[in-house]
């Protein structure tokens, strides 16, 4: 089947898709977009969150035929600003794999809550986990994303 | 595979009708979960996430109707002031991302003793609406489930709405065991809802049967110990005899997550918690 959404602001198209295929693989190996990371395929890790009509998701729960004509917003759509920055100033990369899901995850938090506390920073990254037990410089680049 | 993805309600069911094997999929934090790992070949999904009227709640008498396709997010945003154990319960369900796409309905469907929402629906006294092509029925939560991810819904029907009374006040209460506050299936898990009004206890298990289920012993038991008059604190043996009750009324088993006497122990205390939250709070 086909597919047609907008994704970071462009009108793309994927042919030959599986119905029950999810949009992470969509965006990964049909649309040349591997920024979302493909982990636990099961909505536990969070590497794979995007934006689809504004809300935070895990686009490997998102079967493809459901992001038809839906707007979908990657880590490659983001404008490099001070979260991506505050992630590189911290420390909070290390191995890098959850990194694009935080970044989103980071994102959306900050647009609904300019001044988080550390309760809220916990709350909203809940989703995403961090194999390299990063997690103390993750905050650090929360708080000092917020700043 | 086929993708049916109806627009209208008419079309969502005739399409059931027509492809009886087809998976109905909303938030999809189940049914892709099972796709991905190859566990499940359906020949077509039946997508639910265009049909408007599943995502919208209103109400009807002194009834709140809740579309099956309400987003546990929205049920904390939107219901959480008139149905705080069901927001509760929403507050634990996995991380913000699956908040963002699981939905009640889709709880029921997949009817994992372990779903969040159930407990509540059940402490409330919950109803479920199926619908297909021959009609609408209204099916107590309490009779819905049948068996571990079992329930009543018929090949042809699709689960349209909850329907639930508002809660006065801050008479529910859920609690939950896992070894993480976020992203975790519950060990096990209890509701309550006490009702001043009419002077009734509902009970919702969860996690520690093959279905959810409510604890019926405890709850006359505990409608006619309380002192509804006044409102005097909870005796000791009073709760102590609740605990004891919930946790009889269990049919656990030993798994990976917990033994099968460890969740009897659990629930008694988290009845008796929950009991000493859901008294104290009531307006």
């Amino acid at each position: 089947m086909r597919v047609n959404c907008t994704v970071n602001g462009e009108k793309r198209q994927a042919d030959d898709v599986w119905p029950g295929e999810s949009l992470l693989y969509v965006l990964r190996e049909r649309l040349g977009l591997p920024g979302s990371k493909n982990a636990c395929e099961q909505g536990e890790c969070g590497s794979c969150t995007v934006y689809l009509d504004g809300t935070p998701v895990c686009s490997c729960l998102v079967a493809a035929g459901q992001a038809e004509g839906r707007d979908v917003v990657t880590v490659e759509g983001l404008e490099f600003g001070r979260v991506q920055e505050a992630f590189l100033e911290a420390g909070a990369v290390q191995c890098g794999f959850c990194t694009p899901g935080l970044v989103v995850a980071v994102h959306d938090l900050l647009a609904r809550n300019d001044k988080p506390s550390d309760p809220d920073i916990r709350e909203a990254l809940a989703g995403n986990l961090c194999r390299c037990t990063g997690y103390e410089k993750i905050l650090d680049a929360v708080r000092l994303a917020a700043r | 595979m086929d993708f049916l993805q109806p627009s209208t309600w008419d079309e969502a069911l005739a399409a059931r009708a027509a492809h009886p094997g087809a998976v109905p999929i909303a938030g999809g934090t189940d049914v892709m979960v099972e796709l991905n790992f190859d566990r499940r070949r359906p020949p077509a999904l039946l997508d639910l996430t265009r049909v408007t009227p599943l995502t919208e709640w209103g109400t009807d008498g002194d009834l709140l109707r809740v579309g099956s396709g309400v987003p546990y997010r929205r049920i904390i945003e939107e219901l959480g002031d008139r149905l705080p154990g069901l927001a509760m319960a929403a507050r634990t369900v996995g991380s913000p991302q699956i908040r963002n796409r699981g939905t009640v309905g889709g709880n029921l469907g997949s009817a994992s003793p372990a779903g969040d929402a159930h407990p509540p629906l059940l402490a409330a006294g919950a109803e479920v609406e199926l619908a297909s092509v021959r009609g609408v029925r209204r099916v107590p939560v309490r009779e819905f489930f049948t068996g571990p991810k079992r329930s009543v819904l018929a090949p042809d029907e699709l689960i349209a709405a909850v329907w639930v009374r508002p809660s006065a006040g801050a008479g529910e209460q859920f609690a939950k065991i896992g070894t993480r506050n976020a992203m975790v299936i519950a060990v096990c898990s209890f509701a309550l809802a006490l009702d001043p009004a009419r002077r009734t206890v509902g009970t919702g298990i969860g996690s520690a049967a093959p279905t959810p289920l409510r604890a019926t012993a405890a709850e006359e038991f505990l409608a006619g110990a309380l002192d509804w008059d006044s409102r005097g604190a909870v005796p000791p043996d009073v709760a102590a005899e609740f605990g004891r009750l919930v946790a009889s009324a269990a049919a656990p088993i030993d798994d990976v997550r917990g033994t099968a006497a460890y969740r009897r122990h659990a629930l008694s205390v988290l009845a008796r918690r929950t009991l000493t939250w859901a008294w104290g709070g009531l307006p």
